[in-house]
C-alpha cells in the first residue's frame, strides 16, 4: 500500500493536500485496489460548495461503486477532466495525475481534523 | 412424479451420504408446530387433465382470432410472422436466466445488443436498456430519471390523454418521493410554452390515448429553454413511419413494445422499452448490453455499465428493477429483424390506410363523427347511443368495435376508441361500420 | 455450443430484403402527412432463411437448462416443464385483450381467481394480488403497502426499514424508491439475523423489516416468529422476500410465522421460465393487516361471475393490465399438476440434494457457516493460493455446467452459490460434484487452466473494463 506523506486522509479512503491556497484530493492506493480498475468517475459541477463529509461524485469500477467524500468543506475549482476519457490514472497514479477534485476550502481549520500519512495507513491495514 | 427424478432409494442413499435419518430432519431448523401445514388444494392433475382444464378456460375469453377486433388502448392486434415465437420458444433462449456470464450467455447477449442497435435505430437514441416490465412502468421509471436528474424541480407534466393506467403506474410510483403532477389538455408544443422553473420533465404521447398524432417539432427547444427535459412515449409501430422522438430532440424516450411481434396474451407479458440520449446513459436504469473483446480480439458482448444497478450499488441504485422481460426482448429483436426496414414501414403504412378508411366509413353514418386530427392508427368516434351498449351488443357478436371511454372516464359515456391495424381487412372495416350503424337505431 | 462467430443482422443485411411478406392495401390509400414522416429507417434487411439461423445460431451459444446443470444460487433453475408452455399458447389466452371486459374474459379471470387463491394458501396469507411483473416488483409493491399502512394510521415518522446485511440488492434498492433510509442489520455466528442488534435497531422511526428466509446464505432463520414478535411489538411490519421459497413449499408457510406481506417469485418457484432475464412474476400475498393494501385491480367473484376490482386501501396500480398474464397461466398449470403432495415433495427434494452436493463438497470448498442448508450452500472458492471464485466458476463451464451465482452474498468471502434444484438427478449431482472436485485439484496442480478458462466457448473473458470505460452500446456501422 502506497501512503503519500504529505497528505492527510480520511476514513473513507480520500487523500487531501495542500497546493498552495487549494486542496487537491484523491482517493487512496488502498481504495483503489480494492476497487479495481476504474472505468468512471462522476465528477461535481465547479463552482459547488459542499460541506466536510458530503458527497461529491461516485468512483466506478466493473464489479463495484463507491461515493466520494468531501474531505473538508470548499467551493469546488477544478475536476480532473482527464480522467473522462481514460480513468486508468485512477490506478496507476492515484496521489499524481489520477487526482479527483481541487477546491478551495471555506473551514481551512478541519485540516487538523484529518488523519496523518501515518494514523492513515494504520487505520487502513486494519480493514 | 415427471419433473422430480430422485425415488425413494435415490433418498434413501443421498440421506446416508449426508449423515441423516430422515427427509424431515433435514428441517430441523423450522420451528416444529409450523412445520407441514395442511394446503387447501385441489387433487394434482396429469398432463392431460390440466390441458383439458386450460383449454376449457381459455376457450371462455374472446379472441382476436376468430373476431373483427377493433379493440387496442395499449394491447395491440397486431400480425406476428410465424418465425418470431418458434425461433424465441428454443430451449436455448428460454429456459437461461440473466446473462451473468457472459462466456456462455452470447445468444442472449448478442440479442440484447441487437435489440439495443434497432431499436435505438428506432426512437433516434444511441441508448436503449434491455427492458422494463411494460409500458406503463418504463414511464414511471424514465419519470423519476429525469426527476433525479433535477433534484431542485419537484413537478412533472403529463398529457392529460396519457393511458389512463400509466397515469395511475406513475403515480404509483412517484407519490411516494414527493414528486407533483401537472396535466396538459392541448398539444406538448403549448404546454412546452409555458413550463416554470418547477417542472423537470415534460412527458409527451406520441400518439396521445386518442390515437393523434402532435407535431412534435420545437417542442424538445422550449422544453430544454426551461432548463427540464423532454420525455416521448411513443407507438414503436408508428415510428416505422414518423419522425423519431430522438430527431425531434427528445431526451428519454419509452414505448410500450408489445406490438412488436408479441401477442395481446391477455395484457402480460409486454416489453418495456427505454432509451436515452447518450449523455444520459449513465442515468438510465435497466440491464445494458456492451460490445467487448477477449484476449484473442473476438468480439463478444457483456452486460455493462452495472455499477448503476441494485445488486452493486444497493440503496443507492438507480433502480430496484432486477429481472425484466428479456423472452418478449427476444421476440421484438426477431421481428425488427425479420420484418426490417421495409417491412415495418409497410406495417405502418397499412395501418394508416386502414385506419383513415375505417374512420370515414364510420363518418358517414347518421349520428357518429370523428375528430379531424392527425392520426395513427386509433381515433374515437363520437357515438349516437352509449357506447358500452354498442359494445356488449357488437362483441356478443364477434365484432369487438373499441373501447368504451366511459371504461376510464365515466362522464364519457358516448365515446368509442376505435383501433384499427393491418390485420383488420376491408370486409371487417365494412362489417363493423355496418354494425355500429345497426346498433344504433 | 456453436463456437463460429455470428454476425449482426446488421452486418448480414442486404440492400431490397425482407424477412416479412405484407398483403398490399385493399382499402382506399390516404395520403400520407409528409412534413411528420421520417426520412430513414435504419433496420437490418434480411430474408426469412437468413433470420431463422441467424436467431437459430445466437440460441446455440447459450448455457441453459435446457441443455446443461444450471445451479445459479437464488435463482431456482429448475426445468421449465413443456406443458407449461402449451398450455400458455392456447389462442385462447394469446389472442385475448386485456380490456374486453368481464363478460368477455372469464377464463382468464377464474384462472387468476384460482391461482390467487391456491398461492395464499401456499404461503399461508389472506389474499394475494398478482400484478407485480417480477420478484423486484413485488417487493416494490410490498414496500409501498408497508409505507400507506403507517401513514393510513397517522404514523408519518416510519421512514426505515431493517435489512439484514445478507439481503439482496433489490431490498435497499427498492427502500430508496419508496423514499425510505435503511438500516443494515449484521448476520449473526449462525448466519442468522443478529437479535441483541435487531431489538437496539428497533425504535418508533422503523416502518418495518425485510426478511428472506431461508436466507440468501441458504440457511433458515430459525428466530422467524421471534423477530417477527419483535418488530410488530415495535409498531412495525414485517416483508417477506419470497426468494427461496423453493425449500419450503408444502412444509412451512411464512405468513404462519408472522409475515405481512411477502412477494412469490413465480419463475423460481413455480417453474416458469426464466427467458434469458425474464419475463417473471413477483405476485404478493399478505396477511390480516395488509390484505386490504394489495396493488389491484384483483379478481374477485360475485354471484358466481368473475371481475377485477380494487382493493379497499390498495396501493394503487404496479403495472398496466393484470400482471404477467401468460406467466400466471404456466404457474397455475404447475401447481395443479403437482397438487399439495407434489409440492411437499418438490421441497423436500430441493432441500436434499442441496443437503447431498453439499456433503459432497464441502471436504474442499469451505463454508463460512456449517449448519444444514436448505435448498441452496453457499460454500467458498479459496482451494488454492493464486485462484479466486472466478477461475473456478470459469473452468466449470469446460466442463460442461453453468457455474453457480459467485460472489454474492457479500458477507462470504469468494462465495460460491449453489442451488441444484429438485428437478436433477443423483447422477448430475455426482457428475458436478466430481467437477468441482477435480477443479479444486486443478487449481493446486495446474492453476493457469483455471485462469485461462473457459477454452471451448465462442469467446473467452472478455475485457469488461474496457466496455465500461467506452461503452459501445448499439451498432454502428
Amino acid at each position: 500500500m502506497k501512503i503519500d506523506a504529505n497528505a492527510r486522509y480520511r476514513t473513507s479512503h480520500e487523500w487531501a493536500r495542500k497546493e498552495g491556497s487549494v486542496i487537491v484530493t484523491g482517493i487512496s492506493d488502498h481504495a483503489q485496489e480494492s476497487l479495481g480498475d476504474i472505468v468512471f468517475v462522476e465528477f461535481p459541477e465547479v463552482g459547488k460548495t459542499l460541506k466536510q463529509g458530503q458527497t461529491f461524485g461516485v468512483i466506478e469500477s466493473v464489479k463495484a461503486a463507491s461515493d466520494l467524500y468531501m474531505p473538508m468543506s470548499g467551493t469546488i475549482t477544478a475536476v480532473n477532466e482527464a480522467l473522462g476519457g481514460d480513468p486508468s490514472a485512477v490506478n496507476k497514479d492515484c496521489y499524481g495525475a489520477g487526482w479527483l477534485i481541487k477546491f478551495e476550502p471555506t473551514s481551512p481549520a478541519e485540516w487538523d481534523g484529518l488523519l496523518s500519512a501515518s494514523d492513515y495507513e494504520k487505520e487502513a491495514a486494519a480493514h | 412424479m415427471p419433473f422430480i427424478p430422485n425415488t425413494d432409494s435415490d433418498r434413501r442413499e443421498m440421506l446416508a451420504v449426508i449423515g441423516k435419518p430422515s427427509v424431515e430432519s433435514l428441517f430441523e431448523d423450522i420451528p416444529k408446530a409450523l412445520r407441514y401445514p395442511r394446503l387447501d388444494l385441489p387433487p394434482a392433475l396429469s398432463e392431460m387433465e390440466i390441458l383439458r382444464e386450460i383449454e376449457a378456460l381459455a376457450a371462455r375469453n374472446l379472441s382476436s382470432s376468430t373476431c373483427a377486433w377493433f379493440l387496442g388502448a395499449g394491447a395491440y392486434n397486431h400480425f406476428i410472422p410465424s418465425l418470431v415465437p418458434a425461433l424465441a420458444s428454443r430451449g436455448e433462449f428460454l429456459s437461461a436466466y440473466t446473462p451473468y456470464q457472459p462466456e456462455v450467455s452470447q445468444g442472449t447477449l448478442q440479442a440484447i445488443f441487437e435489440y439495443q442497435s434497432m431499436a435505438g435505430s428506432l426512437f433516434g437514441v444511441e441508448a436503449m436498456n434491455a427492458s422494463h416490465y411494460d409500458g406503463a412502468t418504463a414511464l414511471a421509471e424514465a419519470v423519476l430519471m429525469a426527476a433525479r436528474n433535477a433534484p431542485g424541480r419537484d413537478t412533472v407534466v403529463l398529457p392529460a390523454a396519457l393511458h389512463p393506467e400509466y397515469r395511475e403506474v406513475v403515480r404509483t410510483y412517484l407519490e411516494p418521493l414527493g414528486v407533483k403532477f401537472r396535466e396538459y389538455a392541448g398539444s406538448p408544443a403549448s404546454a412546452a410554452a409555458s413550463l416554470d422553473p418547477s417542472v423537470s420533465c415534460l412527458v409527451a404521447a406520441y400518439p396521445d390515448f386518442e390515437g393523434r398524432v402532435h407535431d412534435l417539432s420545437g417542442v424538445a427547444d422550449a422544453v430544454h429553454a426551461a432548463g427540464a427535459l423532454l420525455l416521448v412515449h411513443a407507438d414503436p409501430i408508428l415510428l416505422g413511419l414518423f419522425k423519431s422522438p430522438g430527431e425531434l430532440g427528445a431526451d428519454i424516450v419509452t414505448a410500450e413494445g408489445q406490438a412488436l411481434g408479441n401477442a395481446m396474451n391477455y395484457g402480460g407479458p409486454f416489453l418495456g422499452m427505454m432509451g436515452a440520449a447518450s449523455k444520459f446513459v449513465r442515468k438510465m436504469p435497466g440491464r445494458i448490453a456492451g460490445q467487448a473483446t477477449d484476449a484473442q480480439g473476438r468480439r463478444g458482448f457483456v452486460l455493462t455499465l452495472s455499477a448503476r444497478e441494485q445488486h452493486i450499488r444497493r440503496e443507492k441504485a438507480l433502480s430496484n428493477i432486477c429481472s425484466n422481460q428479456g423472452l418478449v426482448m427476444l421476440q421484438a429483436c426477431i421481428y425488427l429483424a425479420t420484418l426490417g426496414k421495409h417491412g415495418l414501414r409497410k406495417v405502418a403504412e397499412l395501418c394508416w390506410h386502414k385506419a383513415h378508411y375505417a374512420a370515414s366509413e364510420i363518418s358517414k353514418l347518421p349520428g357518429f363523427s370523428v375528430p379531424k386530427d392527425t392520426f395513427f392508427k386509433e381515433f374515437v368516434v363520437k357515438t349516437p347511443v352509449p357506447a358500452q351498449t354498442i359494445y356488449d351488443k357488437l362483441s356478443r357478436r364477434c365484432v369487438v368495435p373499441g373501447l368504451p371511454l366511459s371504461r376510464y372516464w365515466p362522464d364519457r359515456t358516448h365515446e368509442l376508441l376505435v383501433c384499427v391495424t393491418e390485420m383488420n381487412t376491408k370486409e371487417q372495416i365494412d362489417l363493423l361500420a355496418a354494425s355500429l350503424k345497426e346498433a344504433s337505431k | 455450443m456453436n463456437l463460429r462467430p455470428e454476425p449482426l443482422a446488421y452486418e448480414l443485411s442486404a440492400p431490397g430484403r425482407c424477412g416479412a411478406a405484407l398483403p398490399e392495401p385493399d382499402v382506399p390509400e390516404t395520403a400520407l402527412p409528409k412534413a411528420l414522416l421520417r426520412d430513414d429507417l435504419p433496420l437490418p434487411e434480411i430474408d426469412e432463411l437468413t433470420a431463422v439461423r441467424h436467431f437459430t445460431r445466437l440460441s446455440q451459444k447459450n448455457y441453459s437448462i435446457d441443455t446443461e446443470f444450471y445451479p445459479l444460487g437464488s435463482c431456482t433453475m429448475k426445468y421449465n416443464p413443456k406443458v407449461n408452455e402449451a398450455a400458455a399458447s392456447l389462442p385462447g389466452w394469446r389472442t385475448t385483450h386485456p380490456l374486453a371486459g368481464a363478460e368477455f374474459s372469464q377464463g382468464a379471470l377464474e384462472l387468476m381467481y384460482r391461482l390467487q387463491a391456491m398461492l395464499a394458501d401456499i404461503g399461508g396469507f389472506k389474499a394475494a394480488s398478482l400484478q407485480p411483473a417480477a420478484g423486484a416488483h413485488g417487493e416494490l409493491a410490498g414496500v409501498l403497502m408497508i409505507r400507506k399502512w403507517h401513514r393510513d394510521r397517522g404514523d408519518l415518522k416510519r421512514v426505515k426499514m431493517l435489512i439484514p446485511d445478507s439481503a439482496h440488492g433489490t431490498n435497499p434498492a427498492t427502500c430508496s424508491m419508496v423514499g425510505f433510509e435503511t438500516l443494515t442489520i449484521p448476520s449473526a455466528a449462525d448466519g442468522g439475523v443478529d437479535l441483541a442488534a435487531l431489538e437496539s435497531a428497533l425504535d418508533d422511526t422503523v416502518a418495518g423489516i425485510m426478511i428472506t428466509n431461508p436466507s440468501t446464505l441458504g440457511l433458515f432463520e430459525r428466530n422467524i416468529e421471534r423477530i417477527a414478535k419483535l418488530v410488530h411489538d415495535a409498531g412495525g411490519l414485517v416483508y417477506g422476500d419470497g426468494a427461496n421459497l423453493n425449500a419450503i413449499t408444502g412444509i412451512f408457510r411464512p405468513g404462519d410465522a408472522g409475515i405481512d406481506v411477502m412477494h412469490f417469485n413465480l419463475h423460481k418457484t413455480f417453474s416458469t421460465p426464466h427467458g434469458g432475464g425474464g419475463p417473471g412474476s413477483g405476485m404478493v400475498a399478505a396477511g390480516e393487516r395488509l390484505a386490504d393494501y394489495l396493488p389491484g385491480p384483483v379478481a374477485v367473484r360475485k354471484d358466481g361471475r368473475f371481475d377485477m376490482a380494487m382493493p379497499t386501501a390498495s396501493i394503487g396500480r404496479l403495472k398496466a393490465f393484470h400482471g404477467n398474464f401468460g406467466v400466471l397461466v404456466r404457474a397455475y398449470t404447475y401447481i395443479r399438476m403437482l397438487g399439495a403432495p407434489g409440492l411437499r415433495r418438490l421441497a423436500e427434494t430441493a432441500v436434499l440434494n442441496a443437503n447431498y452436493l453439499k456433503a459432497k463438497v464441502e471436504k474442499v470448498y469451505p463454508l463460512k457457516y456449517g449448519r444444514g442448508c436448505m435448498h441452496e450452500f453457499v460454500a467458498m472458492g479459496t482451494v488454492a493460493e493464486g485462484v479466486h471464485t472466478l477461475d473456478i466458476a470459469k473452468r466449470l463451464i469446460d466442463y460442461g455446467f453453468h457455474p453457480p451465482t459467485i460472489y454474492f452474498p457479500l458477507i462470504v468471502p469468494e462465495a460460491l452459490m449453489i442451488e441444484p434444484t429438485e428437478t436433477e438427478t443423483r447422477e448430475t449431482l455426482d457428475a458436478f460434484a466430481d467437477a468441482l472436485v477435480k477443479i479444486a485439484e486443478e487449481a493446486r496442480s495446474d492453476p493457469e487452466l483455471l485462469h485461462s478458462a473457459p477454452h471451448v466457448t465462442p469467446v473467452g473473458r472478455l475485457d469488461e473494463v474496457a466496455a465500461a470505460r467506452c461503452p459501445i452500446l448499439c451498432y454502428r456501422g
